[in-house]
């Protein structure tokens, strides 16, 4: 047996407590740096997608611009509408933002970090329980954005808030159900053993494509982002449910959004792309840990979470916003059904494939999920897809029902003065 | 009576929406790797501005400083918006000169007739945008100020074109 090395061990409490307060505290300010200067991506890449430039003054190509928005904010004069809730009001920015903030704490986003004093695990609470955790924890950040909207005492608040709470039950079910496959695959509800899965079978992505896109587009529902921001919806409800914010407070609700966004991003790099896993290799998970195992991790989780940050700014300035009952119809008439089908399949799948004896890590599992994956895909997109979204709401009425309903109209306008009609 | 409303009929049965999006998707990307950027930086870039510009006017001067304009009133009178105020005077020799030249640059409609129907070529358009002020008063230029400007003046017809004046 070789000499046991202290910096493979687990760490005493002491060094436990006092590593977890220094994750806590890399973690958070890494976390508010990240979520200010992903504002400045959002307005450089829109600018960039228009043919602009974008903020350019501050500092070189505008790099100091979310320092000089920071003390903007913070200057400002605060309103307070005369009949809001008080409390509430002064208690919804801070709802919004904190859930999406400790969501972090269950991600795992790097190898583990050898120190003289022990293995420090790079997450900040490894929960058992991790990803219900995760669940449980984003959908209360609902509860900032309806209670903004409540304690605003302004019908078009109301409306953003009430339509935010209608869009996050129908999504959170559809969301719930499609990693409902991955945890299927990983047999484990903690992040690092779904992780730790991916390491060894291949991204979830690969192997649960489809479940990774309902994820994905439940996703953007869920952190209130184009084309699902109806709670904002300048068009039609001026600002949504902060439309009664001002300076700081106001602020706070464009923070968690992008707080939400970063998070979001990290759960599906968890779930669908290996989380830290280095792809192609198992030199990163396997072996003692080393510092560059934890660098290099590390980095490219980085790196993953910001692609999909990306994507979404990507995605705002691409497409238009839903309709109200096209986002309704998406989540309950497509979303649902398809997510509960692929539980299904996948379920029956890896039953069947078990049964057949085939090695979970070996090529053929991998092969045959990914090649049921690409049939499904093909026909999600080329069947499923078609005529469902975008149809005008009128469509949804039958033609001989139009008919009927014109007809009783034309016979209603064409009564004769002082004849009732039964 | 009932209201038909026209009603565009789309392929909606044909559209896919993840399909159209990916090729959305692919346009944005496209502007985004080579935005083709029309802004210009303004305090730093300026747009060039056509000979023909008009902007505020500039008053040309002789060889020894004294405005050229020689108060023959013209420029007040055909002013459609009024903007000119002019109070001529005469020097011991007989010769006119303007005692108050002011032009109101708030009135002026910068059609340019006051430099076409000048007989001196002494009031000018200039060729320049540049005019903040902090308070009303100061966009009456008197005559000194007028005279003071460098800006280049306004040509009013292309000096290109075949036809000329």
């Amino acid at each position: 047996m070789p000499p046991l090395d202290p910096m493979q061990l687990e760490p005493s409490t002491w060094v436990f407590i006092l590593a977890t307060v220094v994750k806590m505290l890399a973690i958070f300010t890494i976390y508010m740096v990240g979520v200010a200067y992903t504002t400045l991506a959002e307005r450089k890449i829109s600018a960039w997608i228009q043919d602009r430039h974008g903020p350019n003054r501050v500092g070189p190509w505008g790099m100091f611009q979310v320092l000089a928005d920071g003390v903007k904010n913070i200057m400002k004069e605060e309103t307070m509408p005369g009949d809001v809730n008080k409390a509430l009001f002064i208690l919804a920015p801070a709802l919004a933002f904190v859930p999406a903030l400790i969501a972090w704490a269950v991600i795992p986003f790097g190898a583990p970090l050898p120190t003289p004093w022990g293995k420090i695990d790079l997450v900040v609470a490894d929960l058992p329980i991790g990803f219900l955790f995760t669940l449980a924890i984003t959908s209360i950040g609902v509860y900032g954005i309806v209670l903004a909207g409540w304690a605003s005492n302004n019908k078009y608040a109301l409306l953003g808030g009430l339509r935010s709470s209608a869009q996050m039950v129908s999504y959170e079910i559809a969301m719930g159900m499609s990693t409902v496959c991955v945890l299927l695959m990983a047999g484990n509800v903690s992040l690092n053993e779904i992780v730790m899965q991916q390491a060894t079978m291949g991204w979830n992505a690969l192997l649960l494509s489809i479940a990774a896109f309902l994820f994905l587009v439940a996703a953007f529902a869920e952190t209130n982002r184009v084309p699902f921001d109806l709670p904002e919806a300048e068009s039609e409800l001026i600002a949504g449910y902060h439309s009664e914010y001002s300076a700081m407070k106001f602020s706070m609700f464009p923070i968690s959004e992008y707080a939400n966004m970063i998070t979001a991003s990290a759960m599906f790099v968890t779930l669908f792309l290996g989380g830290w896993d280095i792809p192609f290799t198992q030199w990163d998970n396997t072996g003692p840990a080393t510092v560059m195992k934890a660098l290099l991790t590390t980095m490219l989780f980085a790196a993953k979470v910001l692609f999909f940050v990306f994507f979404y700014i990507w995605v705002r300035w691409t497409l238009p916003r839903f309709r109200y009952d096209q986002l309704m119809s998406l989540g309950w008439k497509l979303m649902l059904p398809v997510a509960l089908a692929y539980i299904v399949v996948v379920a029956s799948a890896l039953l069947a494939l078990d049964a057949a004896g085939v090695s979970r890590t070996g090529w053929a599992f991998k092969g045959a999920l990914m090649g049921l994956n690409f049939v499904l895909l093909g026909v999600l997109f080329f069947i499923l897809d078609r005529g469902r979204l975008i149809s005008p709401a009128y469509s949804r009425l039958e033609r001989e029902r139009v008919a009927r309903l014109r007809s009783v109209a034309q016979s209603r306008a064409t009564l004769a003065p002082g004849e009732i009609r039964s | 009576m009932t209201i038909n409303v026209k009603v565009m009929q789309r392929p909606v049965r044909e559209v896919s929406y993840v399909r159209a999006t990916l090729s959305g998707l692919a346009l944005t990307l496209k502007h985004l790797v080579d935005p083709h950027a029309v802004t210009i930086q303004y305090p730093e870039e300026k747009w060039d501005l056509s000979p023909r510009w008009r902007g505020t006017h500039r008053m040309l001067t002789t060889e020894d400083d004294k405005a050229k304009c020689v108060a023959c009133g013209l420029c007040p009178t055909v002013c459609p918006a009024n903007c000119i105020k002019l109070v001529p005077g005469e020097d011991e020799e007989g010769n006119r000169y303007p005692l108050v030249f002011e032009i109101d640059e708030f009135r002026c409609i910068f059609c340019g007739y006051c430099q076409e129907v000048c007989p001196e070529e002494a009031i000018h358009m200039g060729r320049h945008y540049e005019n903040a002020e902090f308070n009303r008063a100061r966009f009456v230029y008197d005559l000194e100020r007028l005279t003071a400007q460098t800006h280049p003046v306004s040509e009013l017809w292309d000096p290109a074109h075949p036809r000329g004046e």
